[in-house]
Protein backbone atom coordinates (compact mmCIF):
# COMPACT_ATOMS: atom_id res chain seq x y z
CA UNK A 1 0.00 0.00 0.00
CA UNK A 2 1.38 3.34 -1.02
CA UNK A 3 2.00 5.84 1.72
CA UNK A 4 -0.66 8.54 1.90
CA UNK A 5 0.70 12.04 2.21
CA UNK A 6 -0.99 15.02 3.80
CA UNK A 7 -1.40 16.54 0.34
CA UNK A 8 -3.51 13.51 -0.70
CA UNK A 9 -5.81 14.05 2.26
CA UNK A 10 -6.06 17.83 2.01
CA UNK A 11 -8.20 17.89 -1.10
CA UNK A 12 -11.58 19.58 -1.55
CA UNK A 13 -13.36 16.24 -2.08
CA UNK A 14 -12.12 15.03 1.32
CA UNK A 15 -13.32 18.13 3.17
CA UNK A 16 -15.35 17.21 6.24
CA UNK A 17 -15.66 20.44 8.14
CA UNK A 18 -14.74 24.06 7.69
CA UNK A 19 -15.93 27.32 9.19
CA UNK A 20 -19.22 28.40 7.62
CA UNK A 21 -19.20 31.19 5.05
CA UNK A 22 -21.84 33.01 7.09
CA UNK A 23 -19.20 34.05 9.60
CA UNK A 24 -17.03 36.91 8.42
CA UNK A 25 -13.24 36.60 8.28
CA UNK A 26 -12.79 39.02 11.17
CA UNK A 27 -11.14 37.57 14.26
CA UNK A 28 -13.75 37.22 17.02
CA UNK A 29 -13.40 39.79 19.79
CA UNK A 30 -14.05 37.19 22.52
CA UNK A 31 -11.54 35.85 25.02
CA UNK A 32 -9.80 32.56 24.19
CA UNK A 33 -12.12 29.63 24.91
CA UNK A 34 -15.32 31.69 25.23
CA UNK A 35 -18.52 29.83 24.35
CA UNK A 36 -19.80 32.80 22.33
CA UNK A 37 -17.68 31.85 19.32
CA UNK A 38 -19.08 28.33 19.20
CA UNK A 39 -22.62 29.62 19.70
CA UNK A 40 -22.20 32.14 16.85
CA UNK A 41 -20.93 29.41 14.57
CA UNK A 42 -23.72 26.92 15.21
CA UNK A 43 -26.42 29.55 14.76
CA UNK A 44 -24.89 30.43 11.40
CA UNK A 45 -24.57 26.75 10.46
CA UNK A 46 -28.27 26.24 11.15
CA UNK A 47 -29.18 29.23 8.95
CA UNK A 48 -26.93 27.89 6.21
CA UNK A 49 -28.44 24.39 6.42
CA UNK A 50 -31.97 25.79 6.27
CA UNK A 51 -30.88 28.16 3.46
CA UNK A 52 -32.59 31.14 5.10
CA UNK A 53 -29.60 33.45 5.50
CA UNK A 54 -31.08 36.04 3.13
CA UNK A 55 -34.42 36.02 5.01
CA UNK A 56 -33.04 36.26 8.53
CA UNK A 57 -32.72 39.35 10.72
CA UNK A 58 -30.67 39.00 13.89
CA UNK A 59 -30.83 41.31 16.90
CA UNK A 60 -27.54 41.90 18.72
CA UNK A 61 -27.60 42.75 22.43
CA UNK A 62 -25.42 44.88 24.69
CA UNK A 63 -22.63 42.94 26.38
CA UNK A 64 -19.70 40.91 25.13
CA UNK A 65 -21.66 39.98 22.00
CA UNK A 66 -22.54 43.60 21.15
CA UNK A 67 -20.40 43.30 18.04
CA UNK A 68 -22.16 40.12 16.84
CA UNK A 69 -23.17 42.01 13.69
CA UNK A 70 -19.49 42.29 12.79
CA UNK A 71 -19.11 38.52 12.75
CA UNK A 72 -22.45 37.23 11.52
CA UNK A 73 -22.71 37.83 7.79
CA UNK A 74 -26.48 38.41 7.78
CA UNK A 75 -28.79 41.39 8.31
CA UNK A 76 -28.51 42.53 11.90
CA UNK A 77 -29.62 45.34 14.13
CA UNK A 78 -28.23 46.17 17.52
CA UNK A 79 -30.76 46.92 20.26
CA UNK A 80 -30.65 49.15 23.34
CA UNK A 81 -29.62 47.30 26.50
CA UNK A 82 -32.09 44.48 27.17
CA UNK A 83 -34.56 45.61 24.50
CA UNK A 84 -33.75 42.96 21.91
CA UNK A 85 -37.05 41.03 22.33
CA UNK A 86 -39.01 44.28 21.94
CA UNK A 87 -37.08 45.17 18.78
CA UNK A 88 -37.46 41.60 17.50
CA UNK A 89 -41.23 41.86 18.07
CA UNK A 90 -41.39 44.97 15.89
CA UNK A 91 -39.16 43.49 13.18
CA UNK A 92 -41.18 40.27 13.05
CA UNK A 93 -44.55 42.03 13.01
CA UNK A 94 -43.48 44.35 10.20
CA UNK A 95 -41.74 41.56 8.23
CA UNK A 96 -43.73 38.41 8.98
CA UNK A 97 -41.99 36.49 6.19
CA UNK A 98 -38.53 37.02 7.72
CA UNK A 99 -36.87 34.85 10.35
CA UNK A 100 -36.02 36.88 13.44
CA UNK A 101 -33.80 35.88 16.31
CA UNK A 102 -32.23 37.66 19.27
CA UNK A 103 -28.83 36.73 20.67
CA UNK A 104 -28.50 37.87 24.29
CA UNK A 105 -26.30 37.36 27.30
CA UNK A 106 -27.49 36.98 30.86
CA UNK A 107 -26.79 40.55 31.90
CA UNK A 108 -28.86 41.75 28.96
CA UNK A 109 -31.73 39.25 29.05
CA UNK A 110 -32.06 38.43 32.75
CA UNK A 111 -31.27 41.81 34.33
CA UNK A 112 -32.17 44.98 32.46
CA UNK A 113 -34.26 43.15 29.85
CA UNK A 114 -36.40 41.05 32.19
CA UNK A 115 -39.61 42.94 31.39
CA UNK A 116 -39.10 42.79 27.63
CA UNK A 117 -38.20 39.11 27.74
CA UNK A 118 -41.12 38.06 29.92
CA UNK A 119 -43.69 40.04 27.97
CA UNK A 120 -42.38 38.91 24.59
CA UNK A 121 -42.52 35.30 25.84
CA UNK A 122 -45.98 35.81 27.32
CA UNK A 123 -47.32 37.35 24.10
CA UNK A 124 -45.90 34.41 22.19
CA UNK A 125 -44.14 36.46 19.54
CA UNK A 126 -43.02 34.24 16.70
CA UNK A 127 -39.26 34.72 17.27
CA UNK A 128 -36.26 32.75 18.51
CA UNK A 129 -34.40 33.92 21.63
CA UNK A 130 -30.87 32.59 22.11
CA UNK A 131 -29.72 33.22 25.67
CA UNK A 132 -26.06 32.76 26.61
CA UNK A 133 -25.79 32.27 30.37
CA UNK A 134 -22.34 32.46 31.97
CA UNK A 135 -23.49 33.63 35.40
CA UNK A 136 -21.55 36.89 35.33
CA UNK A 137 -21.33 40.28 33.64
CA UNK A 138 -18.41 39.40 31.40
CA UNK A 139 -17.84 42.59 29.43
CA UNK A 140 -17.70 45.06 32.30
CA UNK A 141 -15.28 43.04 34.44
CA UNK A 142 -16.97 40.05 36.02
CA UNK A 143 -19.54 41.66 38.31
CA UNK A 144 -22.33 39.67 39.94
CA UNK A 145 -25.29 39.10 37.63
CA UNK A 146 -28.83 37.90 38.47
CA UNK A 147 -27.73 34.44 37.28
CA UNK A 148 -24.61 34.23 39.52
CA UNK A 149 -24.70 31.02 41.57
CA UNK A 150 -25.05 31.11 45.40
CA UNK A 151 -21.53 31.25 46.85
CA UNK A 152 -19.94 32.09 43.49
CA UNK A 153 -17.19 34.68 43.62
CA UNK A 154 -17.31 37.69 41.33
CA UNK A 155 -15.72 41.12 41.44
CA UNK A 156 -18.73 42.56 43.32
CA UNK A 157 -19.20 39.48 45.54
CA UNK A 158 -15.58 38.70 46.47
CA UNK A 159 -16.57 36.42 49.37
CA UNK A 160 -19.13 34.56 47.27
CA UNK A 161 -22.78 35.42 46.64
CA UNK A 162 -24.61 35.53 49.96
CA UNK A 163 -28.27 34.86 49.14
CA UNK A 164 -29.49 36.52 52.37
CA UNK A 165 -27.92 39.80 51.38
CA UNK A 166 -27.73 39.64 47.59
CA UNK A 167 -30.82 37.63 46.76
CA UNK A 168 -31.26 34.41 44.85
CA UNK A 169 -30.20 33.60 41.30
CA UNK A 170 -32.87 33.90 38.64
CA UNK A 171 -33.67 30.81 36.57
CA UNK A 172 -34.97 32.66 33.54
CA UNK A 173 -35.49 29.56 31.42
CA UNK A 174 -37.71 27.78 33.98
CA UNK A 175 -39.58 31.06 34.43
CA UNK A 176 -40.44 31.58 30.77
CA UNK A 177 -41.39 27.90 30.43
CA UNK A 178 -44.38 28.68 32.68
CA UNK A 179 -45.73 31.24 30.22
CA UNK A 180 -48.36 30.18 27.68
CA UNK A 181 -46.68 31.94 24.73
CA UNK A 182 -43.53 29.83 24.64
CA UNK A 183 -43.61 26.71 22.49
CA UNK A 184 -40.10 25.34 22.97
CA UNK A 185 -37.85 26.05 25.95
CA UNK A 186 -34.55 24.25 26.33
CA UNK A 187 -31.18 24.56 28.06
CA UNK A 188 -28.00 23.36 26.36
CA UNK A 189 -24.21 23.85 26.50
CA UNK A 190 -21.33 24.09 24.02
CA UNK A 191 -18.29 22.77 25.90
CA UNK A 192 -18.01 19.29 24.31
CA UNK A 193 -18.63 18.03 20.75
CA UNK A 194 -21.72 16.08 21.88
CA UNK A 195 -23.22 19.15 23.56
CA UNK A 196 -22.48 21.31 20.52
CA UNK A 197 -24.35 18.82 18.32
CA UNK A 198 -27.33 18.79 20.71
CA UNK A 199 -27.38 22.58 20.87
CA UNK A 200 -27.33 22.77 17.10
CA UNK A 201 -30.34 20.43 16.93
CA UNK A 202 -32.15 22.59 19.49
CA UNK A 203 -31.48 25.77 17.51
CA UNK A 204 -32.59 24.04 14.33
CA UNK A 205 -35.84 23.02 16.03
CA UNK A 206 -36.35 26.59 17.23
CA UNK A 207 -36.03 27.99 13.69
CA UNK A 208 -38.27 25.21 12.33
CA UNK A 209 -40.90 26.27 14.88
CA UNK A 210 -40.64 29.82 13.62
CA UNK A 211 -41.06 28.59 10.05
CA UNK A 212 -44.35 26.94 11.08
CA UNK A 213 -45.48 30.10 12.97
CA UNK A 214 -45.82 28.12 16.19
CA UNK A 215 -44.66 30.72 18.71
CA UNK A 216 -41.64 31.71 20.70
CA UNK A 217 -38.68 29.34 21.09
CA UNK A 218 -36.19 30.01 23.87
CA UNK A 219 -32.77 28.34 23.79
CA UNK A 220 -30.49 28.89 26.78
CA UNK A 221 -26.81 28.01 26.31
CA UNK A 222 -24.88 27.62 29.57
CA UNK A 223 -21.43 28.96 28.76
CA UNK A 224 -18.15 29.67 30.47
CA UNK A 225 -16.52 33.03 31.20
CA UNK A 226 -12.94 32.05 31.87
CA UNK A 227 -11.66 35.63 32.29
CA UNK A 228 -14.51 36.54 34.64
CA UNK A 229 -14.14 33.32 36.61
CA UNK A 230 -10.32 33.74 36.69
CA UNK A 231 -9.56 30.29 35.25
CA UNK A 232 -8.07 28.90 32.09
CA UNK A 233 -10.59 27.78 29.43
CA UNK A 234 -10.33 24.04 30.14
CA UNK A 235 -10.62 24.55 33.92
CA UNK A 236 -13.56 26.88 33.35
CA UNK A 237 -15.38 24.17 31.38
CA UNK A 238 -14.73 21.67 34.20
CA UNK A 239 -15.91 24.18 36.78
CA UNK A 240 -19.04 24.76 34.70
CA UNK A 241 -19.82 21.02 34.63
CA UNK A 242 -19.31 20.69 38.40
CA UNK A 243 -21.06 23.84 39.57
CA UNK A 244 -23.29 25.35 36.88
CA UNK A 245 -24.98 22.18 35.64
CA UNK A 246 -26.38 21.05 39.05
CA UNK A 247 -28.07 24.45 39.34
CA UNK A 248 -28.89 24.87 35.64
CA UNK A 249 -29.62 21.28 34.49
CA UNK A 250 -29.38 20.69 30.75
CA UNK A 251 -32.24 19.39 28.67
CA UNK A 252 -35.61 20.33 27.20
CA UNK A 253 -37.87 22.06 29.71
CA UNK A 254 -40.94 22.54 27.56
CA UNK A 255 -41.71 21.02 24.16
CA UNK A 256 -45.16 21.71 22.69
CA UNK A 257 -45.78 20.13 19.32
CA UNK B 1 -12.45 -3.03 6.63
CA UNK B 2 -11.86 0.28 5.03
CA UNK B 3 -9.68 2.52 7.14
CA UNK B 4 -9.85 6.25 7.28
CA UNK B 5 -7.12 8.78 7.58
CA UNK B 6 -7.72 12.36 8.49
CA UNK B 7 -5.87 15.59 8.65
CA UNK B 8 -6.56 19.00 10.12
CA UNK B 9 -5.40 22.42 9.02
CA UNK B 10 -5.16 25.03 11.78
CA UNK B 11 -5.21 28.72 10.97
CA UNK B 12 -2.45 29.52 13.46
CA UNK B 13 -2.77 33.29 13.15
CA UNK B 14 -6.42 33.15 14.26
CA UNK B 15 -5.91 30.49 16.93
CA UNK B 16 -6.12 31.93 20.45
CA UNK B 17 -4.54 28.90 22.15
CA UNK B 18 -7.49 28.23 24.46
CA UNK B 19 -6.82 24.47 24.34
CA UNK B 20 -10.50 23.43 24.26
CA UNK B 21 -9.72 21.21 21.25
CA UNK B 22 -7.13 19.15 23.16
CA UNK B 23 -9.51 17.17 25.46
CA UNK B 24 -11.99 16.85 22.55
CA UNK B 25 -9.51 14.85 20.42
CA UNK B 26 -9.87 11.07 20.91
CA UNK B 27 -6.35 10.36 19.61
CA UNK B 28 -4.36 13.14 21.31
CA UNK B 29 -3.33 14.63 17.98
CA UNK B 30 -3.36 18.26 19.11
CA UNK B 31 -1.12 20.08 21.58
CA UNK B 32 -0.25 23.70 22.19
CA UNK B 33 2.91 24.84 20.48
CA UNK B 34 5.88 26.30 22.31
CA UNK B 35 5.97 29.04 19.69
CA UNK B 36 3.59 31.97 19.61
CA UNK B 37 1.66 33.54 16.75
CA UNK B 38 1.40 37.22 15.86
CA UNK B 39 -0.96 37.91 18.75
CA UNK B 40 1.29 36.18 21.27
CA UNK B 41 -0.81 33.07 21.80
CA UNK B 42 0.65 29.56 21.98
CA UNK B 43 -1.29 28.18 19.04
CA UNK B 44 -2.55 24.62 18.63
CA UNK B 45 -0.62 22.25 16.36
CA UNK B 46 -0.71 18.60 15.36
CA UNK B 47 1.86 16.39 17.05
CA UNK B 48 1.25 12.98 15.45
CA UNK B 49 -0.35 11.29 12.44
CA UNK B 50 -3.20 9.55 14.27
CA UNK B 51 -5.96 11.92 13.06
CA UNK B 52 -9.13 10.10 11.91
CA UNK B 53 -10.98 13.20 10.73
CA UNK B 54 -13.75 13.02 13.34
CA UNK B 55 -14.02 16.85 13.40
CA UNK B 56 -14.54 16.96 17.17
CA UNK B 57 -11.80 19.60 17.51
CA UNK B 58 -13.32 21.77 14.79
CA UNK B 59 -16.80 21.52 16.33
CA UNK B 60 -15.69 22.78 19.75
CA UNK B 61 -13.21 25.39 18.48
CA UNK B 62 -14.73 28.73 19.53
CA UNK B 63 -12.91 30.60 16.80
CA UNK B 64 -13.55 28.14 13.98
CA UNK B 65 -9.89 27.96 12.96
CA UNK B 66 -9.77 24.21 12.24
CA UNK B 67 -10.53 22.72 8.83
CA UNK B 68 -10.92 18.92 8.71
CA UNK B 69 -10.24 16.50 5.85
CA UNK B 70 -10.87 12.74 5.79
CA UNK B 71 -9.96 10.12 3.19
CA UNK B 72 -10.90 6.46 2.99
CA UNK B 73 -8.04 4.07 2.42
CA UNK B 74 -8.99 0.87 0.58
Amino acid sequence: MAEITKEDIRKPENLIYKKTELLTDKALSYCPGCGHGTAHRIVMEVLEEMDIQDKTIGIAPVGCSVLAYEFMNIDMQQAAHGRAPALATAVKRLNPDKFVFTYQGDGDLAAIGTAETIHACNRGENIVIIFINNGIYGMTGGQMAPTTLPGMKSSTSPYGRDVHMMGNPLKMTELVAQLPGTIYVTRQAVHTPANVRKTKKAIRKAFENQKLNKGLSFVEIVSNCNSGWKMNPVQANEWMVENMFPFYPLGDIKVND
Amino acid sequence: MAKVKGDIVIDIEKCKGCGVCIPACPNDVIALSKNVNGKGYNYAETVNEECIGCANCAIVCPDGVITVYRKKIE
